[in-house]
């Protein structure tokens, strides 16, 4: 028996590559004198700028690595197009992040090297959960991902909220962990492989007397991917996190944090348990149901007035899209279509939600109680950023200007109709009002005259900061250009990816 | 009339819908000049007008200026443009009520901040309604079905009057939830049809749609459009919106927005889902008649004395009413009906757009549009203070009564018409009770608007006091001023005591030119009524090929 596996160094490149940017980093952060560590950011955005460019190579989508010698067919990471399009949103992601996070990485209150570390670590790991095609790598890859992040939540000096949040967020995703490994091994025991293919075919002809064995497998399993995403009734852990956690890393939780879930619960269910769809099917599309409603309104019932409202409106608004991107994937148990829908709608909302944050970010920066108050007048203010949080907010709430938000919702409920789940697209419906509701509020604070008597507290400072300029200009591009051509991300809702 | 070739046509319906988009980047830029919004406006019209001179009017049935370019293939929308008989007077009304709007914006800024933010939003909203009018994708009209929304909530909100920051979250949240349960009946047609293109929809009639899901489709597509038409009784937004609406965003609300709704009846779930169109049509009738009474009994209600009636809010329950007529003729799924109800479309979109740009100018007189502070006990008295101005008054109020020669008497005549033999199939007893209150409709609108002229035109002679102190040279001279003081001081302005004193500013030269456009046309579809039957005729043949009547 032939141990030896071959290995493609270009196939994995964009997760070694962020993986080396990370060491690099850490290396570079104790021999730099403290006047030069603000180089420390351009070079990890630098590096996944790298990282998302070795994905040129690879974008015809038929390379795989790790193959078993005596079965090639049989490989452990395949940059197929559905990896290589998740790697470049996650990659994205995580470089719109580094720029949203390096003034604040350069203040005091972060220690650069290691929060940049930690980042590089979790975006390495985000890269390479799309493209794993066993269980192993799967988990590997998630827990690489989600275990920098605890540390990121908690790692601001001086905050009271930050540790708390950090060791809420671990402990919760520590007994997900353990749930999925447990359901892991029940499939393990009744398919006899760890291969996504090797346990489709497997559990298709398991002893009938493991079906119990199996079932629940598939369901733990399901469990923790769920909780990774924050779907409902396993998302009490995230406004407290978002909260507590420093903006930018509440921005990169909600976006290449759950990118990361949903391309894991997308690869188990059509990949490896595609013979089971008649019980994650209708799991799915509850969860999905639960999700978006309980997000929704939650945000509906934050007080704008509140402190820290703007964080905890964008962290249930995030709940609730995140019960949209279920939303496919419960509907490709019921028709060949796949779950291409999803892997649109995440590619909107990874732009425009990160957008959204880097003008909560630029805010912050003048009126840190983070209230949606404080965006009153912005239009008067910044003309631009008012407008470009407009945009953002409209493209999450799916309404022209924001075309592509509005298309990636027919997307979505598209495949809720084809699939015949119309109870779903009822809810989902509901929703996307009641979402509407919270959305425009905000962009209508935007525009309101400021109170008066509230001046401008420091007017020098009144230009965002450069990298912050950078990513909403970014953020705002994308969403721009997708809006006029919408086609370029929907193609991926109408063909099977996987 | 002219003969253009397909080219220009189809560069004039494009230029019909880029033309506001441009225009409303272009008016927010600095240092753009403020008449720019109207120069655009204007050029819109131009082109819509252009667009009517070269349309085939020998076949208005089939689409012309065609243009069909594969867009979000994923989602299989297209962008497929056209016009044909009834979307074409749509068209240029959209387009003429615009540009009226924004001439009244240009010579009187709405109050409040930003005029060019005015401005932008209306062409915004210009563009949205023309789209809707003018494309043949059912995933395109409810992205211009929605491209609406956001200009009308901030024209609302910004520049409304008061109370206008409830009711702008009304329109939005009523037409929202309405719009989302659309966006679920028009994707079961398209997933199930097979295609999103609204020609072939039509044309196959409903083949290849089961039973039941033309039966969802009809409901989901029918309440969204009925929130937008409205329908009674979802229509409890629209009073709201009307009254602390500006004066060009009622207009606009009123003359085109709604017709969206029943644009989208006739066009979508008419042609498409005839069979689900069939069991809901008993329904919507009976909507519709309930809806005939119920804005005519709150009308009356409103214009009673002492019950604080709002003129602008009367106008919005008038619109109710009249809107009753529209779903009615298109409840009976006759030729007769439908073309009544396309007819009526137009009308109520000159006369009440007419009405609400009269309502604005009195406000701007008297800085009020309560009834019982303008009219008190006695009456207004316009046909004495302001002659001509009280003289247009009533024949807009007698138009929208639908006196015979004007043009709201062939829409709501041909509806009732059709009510009394309705299509096979559908219950006739059923129809002619419809038909019935529907008459009797008529007959209380025809009350309440007669009271209205009662009360704001007639009334006593003011008294003679003010007669030597306010000598014919010396009002218009001191009109501009006044005017804008009485529009600044809001209600308090000049209405102590319940009655107005002195005379009010006749019409202006530029009211003349923005209400002299509706006035004639409302004489020429009235005297006629051809001009606009002969366009729609043919299509709605073609899409009820199945009724004889």
């Amino acid at each position: 028996m032939n141990l030896v596996q071959t290995v493609e160094w270009a196939v994995i490149a964009p997760p070694v590559i962020a993986a080396f940017t990370a060491v690099a980093v850490l290396l570079a952060d104790l021999f730099l004198p403290a006047a030069r560590k603000a180089l420390l950011g351009p070079l990890a955005a630098a590096g996944l700028a790298l990282a998302a460019l070795s994905l040129l190579p690879l974008r015809d989508g038929d390379r795989s690595t790790f193959c078993l010698p005596d079965d090639p067919a049989l490989c452990a990471y395949s940059a197929d197009r559905f990896a290589v399009i998740l790697q470049l949103l996650v990659l994205g992601g995580a470089f719109l992040t580094v720029l949203l996070s390096i003034p604040e990485a350069n203040g005091k209150r972060v220690p650069a090297g290691e929060f940049w570390f930690l980042l590089l670590s979790s975006a390495a790991g985000a890269a390479l959960l799309p493209a794993a095609r066993d269980l192993a790598t799967l988990i590997i890859a998630l827990e690489v991902t989600t275990l920098p992040a605890y540390a990121l939540v908690g790692l601001r000096r001086g905050s009271g909220a930050g540790p708390e949040a950090a060791l809420k967020f671990f402990l919760s995703s520590v007994t997900a962990t353990a749930v999925a490994l447990l359901g892991i091994g029940f499939v393990y025991a009744a398919s006899g492989s760890l291969f996504f293919d090797g346990i489709a075919e497997g559990l298709d002809e398991a002893d009938p007397r493991l079906s119990t064995l199996a079932e629940a497998g598939v369901a733990l399993t399901l469990i923790a991917f769920a909780f990774k995403m924050a779907a409902v009734p396993f998302h009490f852990w995230v406004p407290e996190t978002y909260l507590g956690a420093p903006l930018p890393v509440a921005g990169y939780l909600s976006v290449v944090g759950k990118t990361a879930g949903l391309a894991g619960l997308i690869l188990v269910t059509t990949e490896a348990f595609p013979g089971h769809g008649d019980l994650w099917g209708p799991l799915v599309a509850v969860l999905a149901g639960l999700t978006m409603t309980a997000g929704n309104v939650a945000a509906l019932r934050t007080d704008p007035r509140a402190p820290n409202s703007a964080i905890r409106l964008l962290a249930w608004s995030s709940i609730g899209q995140a019960g949209y991107l279920l939303v496919p994937i419960a509907a490709a148990a019921y028709t060949e279509e796949g779950a291409g829908a999803t892997v649109a709608y995440a590619l909107m909302y990874g732009a425009v939600n990160l957008g959204a944050f880097a003008v909560a970010a630029h805010v912050a920066r003048q009126r840190p109680a983070h209230r949606v108050d404080d965006y009153r007048g912005l239009w008067a203010r910044q003309p631009a950023a008012a407008l470009a949080m407009g945009f953002f907010l409209l493209c999450l709430a799916g309404l022209p200007p924001g075309v592509i938000g509005l298309f990636a919702k027919v997307a979505v409920f598209e495949t809720a109709v084809d699939a015949g789940l119309g109870v779903l697209a009822v809810v989902m419906a509901v929703n996307v009002a009641i979402a509407l509701y919270y959305y425009l509020r905000w962009t209508a604070v935007l525009f309101q005259p400021a109170p008066h008597g509230a001046a401008e507290p420091d007017a020098p400072r009144r230009l965002p900061a450069a990298p912050l300029t950078a990513a909403i200009g970014l953020a705002a591009g994308v969403g721009i250009v997708l809006s006029g051509a919408p086609q370029l991300i929907l193609t991926f809702a109408s063909g099977t990816l996987l | 009339m002219i003969p253009l070739n397909d080219a220009t046509m189809q560069l004039l319906l494009l230029a019909l819908l880029v033309l506001p988009l441009l225009g409303s980047a272009a008016v927010l830029l600095p240092r753009s000049p403020t008449w720019l919004g109207l120069g655009i406006t204007g050029a819109v019209l131009a082109a819509a007008l252009l667009l009517a001179a070269g349309f085939d009017h020998d076949h208005p049935g089939t689409v012309q200026a065609e243009s069909d370019v594969s867009w979000i293939p994923a989602l299989g929308v297209r962008l497929h443009l056209g016009v044909d008989g009834i979307s074409l007077p749509l068209l240029v009304l959209t387009a003429l009520l615009t540009f009226l709007c924004a001439l009244h914006t240009h010579v009187r800024p709405p109050g409040g901040p930003r005029p060019a933010a005015f401005t932008s939003l209306l062409l915004l909203l210009q563009a949205g309604t023309l789209a809707t009018f003018a494309v043949l994708d059912l995933l395109l009209f409810f992205l211009a079905f929605e491209m609406v929304l956001i200009p009308m909530y901030f024209l609302i909100a910004r520049w409304g009057g008061e109370g206008r920051g409830p009711a702008a979250w009304r329109f939005v949240l009523y037409t929202v939830l309405g719009s989302v349960v659309m966006l679920l009946g028009l994707l079961l047609i398209g997933v199930q049809g097979g295609t999103f293109d609204m020609v072939a929809l039509a044309e196959a009639q409903g083949e290849g749609l089961g039973h039941t899901t033309q039966l969802l489709a009809v409901l989901a597509i029918g309440i969204g459009l009925a929130v937008k038409t409205p329908m009674w009784p979802l229509h409890s937004w629209l009073p709201d919106a009307h009254t602390a609406a500006p004066t060009a965003g009622s207009v606009l609300l009123a003359g085109v927005l709604l017709k969206m709704g029943t644009y989208g009846l006739v066009r979508i779930a008419l042609p498409m889902a005839p069979e689900g169109m069939e069991t809901f049509a008993p329904y919507l009738g009976a909507f519709a008649v309930t809806g005939i009474v119920y804005g005519s009994l709150a009308c009356l209600a409103l214009v009673r004395t002492g019950a604080g009636g709002d003129l602008k809010r009367l106008i919005a329950y008038s619109s109710v009413g009249h809107m009753g007529f529209v779903l009615l003729g298109i409840a009976t799924l006759t030729h007769t009906g439908v073309n009544g109800a396309l007819f009526a479309n137009i009308a109520h979109g000159l006369i009440t757009g007419l009405l609400f740009f009269l309502v604005g100018a009195l406000k701007e007189r008297t800085g009020s549009t309560d009834l019982d502070t303008l009219a008190g006990a006695g009456g207004a008295a316009l046909y004495g203070r302001t002659p001509r101005f009280g003289g247009l008054f009533a024949f807009a109020a007698v138009a929208s009564l639908g006196l015979p020669g004007l043009a709201g008497f062939w829409g709501e005549l041909l509806a009732m018409l059709g009510a009394f033999h309705p299509a096979d199939g559908l219950s006739r007893p059923a129809f002619l009770t419809y038909l019935a209150v529907a008459g009797f409709g008529t007959l209380l609108t025809a009350a309440y608007l007669l009271l209205v002229v009662r009360r704001v035109c007639m009334g006593d002679r003011p008294a003679a006091g003010w007669a030597p102190e306010g000598p014919e040279a010396d009002v218009p001279a001191g009109a501009e001023t006044d005017a804008a003081g009485a529009a600044a001081g809001g209600g308090g302005g000049g209405a102590a005591g319940g009655v107005l004193s002195g005379l009010l500013p006749d019409l202006r030269p530029v009211e003349y030119a923005a209400f002299g456009p509706l006035v004639a046309l409302t004489l020429l579809a009235g005297l006629w009524p051809a001009v606009l039957l002969d366009l729609t005729d043919p299509v709605v043949q073609s899409l009820l090929p199945g009724a004889v009547r």
